[in-house]
């Protein structure tokens, strides 16, 4: 674990976002997990999302649960509040948060644990509530901090590092959202970081709850043969099928797309994300059709990843309760009181 | 033709129980009797004793009706009416000698059991029912108002009150309105026509300058709760529905519904989240206050429970929180609907580790009103959670209280926030730095500057944030806490006193127990005992908590829960010797009466003659 502060080297040469920032604005304090953690990874991802959509510091609320995915909240964007919960119960400080502030983007990242074993009911819910985050789980299969054990995402027949062998079926984080009603539901691996730094700007612009499952293998506990969230089963078996690009409303496209390779998703912020298909039969749109492909693809072994369900229809959280546009955390006092006389008028009626 | 006994005759002080089967619709029949009497000027006390249950077990209530204008059950009963078949030999056991019991004559029932010192109406309640009214429900429903009829014939309460009352409950409801009255109408012709009207125990109309009840009104405490709620300007509440707290989160909904709605859009300024559980409802309220929203939940004691790795985070990482007890009785599920005052210590140490909370005691809905809103006030001025322990009795029954006022220059203490100025004069903002020396820090809001961000954390923190094992920096965090604490009671509510001339002996005591103390002390005083009394309103306890205990050498300490957890709070939070703290205990799960209170003092004297002497 390191102590030290990190220093900070700003080259006059770094390129900068239309805020007039570079990277270096958008990171935070030394990381102090393992040498080679997928967890750097996804940080490092996060922060050219963030830099990349060119969104203030202080816009961005960081909140997490408990383990080593949860540490890496302080990692990423120093200048925006993070919010380090208890284990599993995140997504309720999210709901809050959210509820108080809706302006702000958030960004909560957990882990296996603190998702699917003790979290799992604040999970389902916050889905279900349709709260407007970007959740991204840090997927490795294992608990880290106490060293070992099987998490409730770990295969059956992975196995662990001192060779006992799980038993128990996974719980897949992806299949459960997409059960759920989850209206943005991405897989992603972080040694990929074409494929997730896209899906991140996705999700922070997506209207609604966005998981992004990263499997980030653990290179500790979990790296060995034998375990299937190791760095070479992950590389060796994951299939990407759909491709995201995010576009801001601003920017053109620049990349050219074969004909009929590329559509469209709309976003409520103006911006599109530009959808390519590796597999043209593959419908993102389409929960159902969706479901039955990653079923498939998983009874094959394969982690299948990409952008793999989008619904911009839904209505979010703030709109399901019609809340008014100024955050309630704005809401000057004197609107939010009847006053003496509107007591005496509801006090009316308990005479 | 019966007669009635030769009981004194009690205008304006008796006490009247409706015993029923729940889910017959007996609440509004009763709410119409208790409310009439207290339009007649006459003060009443209304206790609802109910099944946690929806359909077909037995229900009482009972209305006191108490010129002295007392608050609390008196522990007789002088006229019972014995709806419940089930229930009818305790019922009838239950009434004080000398009293009535009204009863349904529609079936013969030789069987009935009879007692020579009661004396036993029956009026043929069904059949009139039947004879007149269409429909099963109706009938069933308008068997009560018949039953109000016949007690206003009794008791001398004032029709005409009672058909205004209807005339109001059923403004739009032209048919309902005109079949209540004419069933009110019958109960009351045919008592006239066959019973001994009006009896002995009446109501007796206190009108214009005499009347005790004008300038009050009739409320329940979470009905005022939620109205503090709305006044402190509270935005989001996050709530799992559990009894007895359930009609707190439903007034403060329809508060809002009515006064947070903007009429031409519809958009609301305010959000209430219906959490999975406790554990998620206490996370919303603890993410809505980080970022500036006030936010509260009402639970009970198992809601508590599940909250504590929670109010200990937002202890240790110093986030507001308001937090509603409404006590039920425990342990663990307990029974539901009926009120203890058992969760004290829980509350004040609630989670792991070293922890210490701010509660306050609300005695009447009068004061969760107020407190509600100091509870606000408190929570973030000490930026920690805040708790408001009210129970089942305040919480849910109807409480006779003065006219609820509101002063128009109040704005919310925000505490130490910083705003955008403030935060961009600064060099460095460091959240946990004690600058003032009272052990509270600055906070600064999300979304708000770059220089004001910090990171949260239940883990070791030093006094800038920043995560730390080290000794020394966990320890400076933990001892300012302590410090922090030690500001909070020159915050909280102080203690309320009474007849505090100097006396040897007293009574200590806490919340709902105060109206049956406060009579109790009256009837003492009769007897020729007096007694000083002091009755705490918040934890941690203040300087004057602490004189008093040191300066009365006989302490009754009257709370309800088993274990004499006040009792408890005070011996290891003041300085007393607790071999003077005698407890005085009542746990059943009715309210305290004030019977209880009275023989639970001559027990303790007879045991302590010497004591008995230095009180006389």
């Amino acid at each position: 674990m390191s102590f030290i502060a990190k220093p900070r080297i700003d080259h006059p040469g770094l390129p900068k976002n239309a805020l007039g920032l570079t990277r270096r604005d958008y990171e935070g304090s030394m990381s102090t997990l393992c040498a080679g953690c997928g967890h750097d990874s996804v940080t490092a991802a996060i922060v050219e999302a963030v830099w990349g959509l060119a969104i203030r510091p202080e816009q961005v609320a960081k909140l997490s649960g408990i383990g080593c995915s949860s540490k890496t909240t302080a990692y990423f964007v120093g200048g925006g509040h993070g919010f380090n919960a208890v284990h599993g119960r995140m997504p309720s400080i999210a709901t809050g948060a959210i509820a108080a502030n809706r302006d702000l983007y958030y960004i909560g990242v957990s882990g296996d644990g603190d998702t699917l074993s003790i979290g799992f009911g604040q999970f389902a819910h916050a889905i279900r509530r349709n709260i407007d985050m970007l959740y991204i789980i840090e997927n490795n299969g294992v608990y880290g901090l106490t060293k070992g054990q099987f998490s409730a995402s770990a295969d059956i027949g992975s196995q662990a590092k001192r060779g006992e062998v799980n038993l128990q079926p996974p719980v897949d984080p992806v299949l459960t959202a997409l059960t759920l009603g989850c209206t943005f539901v991405a897989r992603s691996f972080s040694g990929d970081k074409q494929q997730l730094v896209p899906l991140i700007q996705a999700g922070l612009q997506h209207r609604g709850f966005a998981l992004i499952d990263v499997l980030s293998p653990c290179v500790t506990f979990n790296d060995h043969e034998g375990s299937t969230k190791s760095w070479r089963y992950v590389r060796e078996n994951y299939e990407e099928v759909v491709h995201a690009d995010y576009v801001a409303a601003a920017r053109e496209i620049t990349v050219d797309y074969a004909a009929g390779e590329a559509t469209e998703v709309r976003l409520h912020d103006g911006g599109r994300i530009v959808l390519r298909k590796l597999d043209a039969s593959y419908d993102p749109t389409h929960r159902g059709r969706a479901l039955n492909y990653l079923r498939e693809k998983l009874r094959q072994g394969e982690h299948v990843t990409g952008l793999i369900y989008i619904d911009q229809k839904s209505p979010e959280f703030h709109e399901v309760n019609n809340t008014s546009d100024m955050p309630i955390n704005r809401i000057p006092y004197e609107r939010l009181t009847p006053g003496a006389k509107g007591l005496a008028k509801i006090l009316s009626r308990y005479r | 033709m019966l007669h009635a006994p030769d009981a004194q005759t009690r205008v304006n002080d008796f006490v009247l129980k409706l015993a029923n089967v729940n889910g017959t619709g007996s609440a509004s029949a009763n709410a119409l009797v208790l409310k009439s009497i207290f339009r007649m000027g006459v003060p009443v006390v209304g206790k609802n004793y109910f099944p946690s249950n929806i359909q077909g077990l037995p229900t009482w209530y009972e209305i006191r009706v108490t010129r002295a204008g007392y608050a609390a059950r008196s522990g007789h009963v002088d006229i019972m009416v014995a709806m419940n078949a089930e229930t009818y030999a305790r019922d009838l056991k239950e009434v004080s000698p000398g009293g009535y019991l009204l009863y349904d004559s529609t079936w013969p029932r030789p069987a009935l059991l009879k007692r020579e010192d009661v004396a036993l109406f029956g009026v043929p309640l069904a059949r009139l029912c039947n004879e007149t009214f269409e429909g099963v429900r109706a009938r069933i429903l308008l068997k009560n108002i018949m039953c109000a009829g016949v007690l206003a014939a009794l008791l001398d309460i004032d029709l005409d009150i009672m058909r205004t009352l209807l005339g109001e409950t059923y403004a739009s409801k032209k048919a309902l309105l005109d079949a209540n009255v004419r069933a009110l109408e019958m109960g009351h012709a045919y008592a006239r026509a066959h019973l001994p009207c009006p009896l002995p125990l009446k109501v007796a109309p206190l009108p214009g300058e005499l009347s005790r009840t004008a300038g009050h009104i009739m409320i329940d405490g979470n009905t005022a709760a939620a109205l503090g709620c709305l006044y402190a300007g509270a935005t989001v509440g996050a709530w799992y529905p559990i009894t007895p707290s359930t009609s707190l989160m439903d007034a403060f909904r329809s508060l809002c519904e009515q006064w947070r709605v903007d009429p031409e859009t519809g958009r609301r300024d305010f959000v209430v989240v219906q959490a999975e559980d406790e554990l998620a409802a206490i996370g919303a309220v603890i993410g809505a206050s980080w970022n500036g929203a006030r936010a509260f939940t009402p639970t009970s004691g198992p809601g508590i429970s599940l909250m504590n790795e929670f109010i200990g985070l937002a202890y240790y990482a110093e986030v507001p929180a308001v937090i509603f007890d409404i006590q039920r009785v425990g342990p663990s599920t307990g029974m539901p609907t009926r009120t203890q005052q058992c969760d004290l210590l829980l509350a004040a140490y609630a989670s792991h580790g070293d922890t210490r909370h701010v509660l306050l005691f609300p005695a009447d809905p009068q004061e969760c009103f107020y407190m509600a809103v100091a509870a606000f006030d408190l929570a973030e001025r000490l930026q920690t959670p805040v708790f408001v322990m009210s129970d089942l009795d305040i919480g849910m029954n109807d409480w006779m209280c003065p006219m609820l006022e509101w002063d128009e220059s109040y704005r919310p203490d925000r505490g130490k926030m910083l705003t955008l100025e403030e935060i961009e004069s600064l060099d460095k903002f460091h959240r946990y730095v004690d600058l003032d020396g009272d052990g509270i820090p600055y906070r600064t809001l999300p979304g708000i500057h770059p220089k004001g961000a910090y990171f949260t954390r239940g883990s070791g923190h030093t006094q800038f944030g920043a995560y730390t094992e080290d000794a020394a920096e966990y320890q400076q965090v933990v001892d300012r806490l302590k410090r922090k604490f030690e500001t909070a009671k020159t915050l909280v509510p102080q203690a309320v006193f009474r007849g505090c001339d100097g006396r040897d002996a007293a009574i200590v005591s806490l919340g709902s127990c105060d109206g049956a103390v406060c009579e109790a002390l009256d009837v003492l005083a009769r007897r020729g005992i007096h007694l000083d009394y002091m009755r705490v309103r918040a934890f941690p306890f203040g300087p004057e908590v602490e004189e008093f205990l040191a300066t009365h050498a006989r302490i009754f300490v009257v709370e309800q829960n088993r274990d004499a957890q006040l009792r408890s709070l005070l011996i290891l939070e003041t300085a007393v010797d607790k071999r003077k703290l005698r407890s005085i205990l009542h746990y059943s799960g009715l309210p305290i009466s004030s019977s209880s209170i009275v023989d639970g003092v001559l027990a303790e004297l007879d045991t302590l003659a010497p004591v008995r002497s230095a009180v006389l």
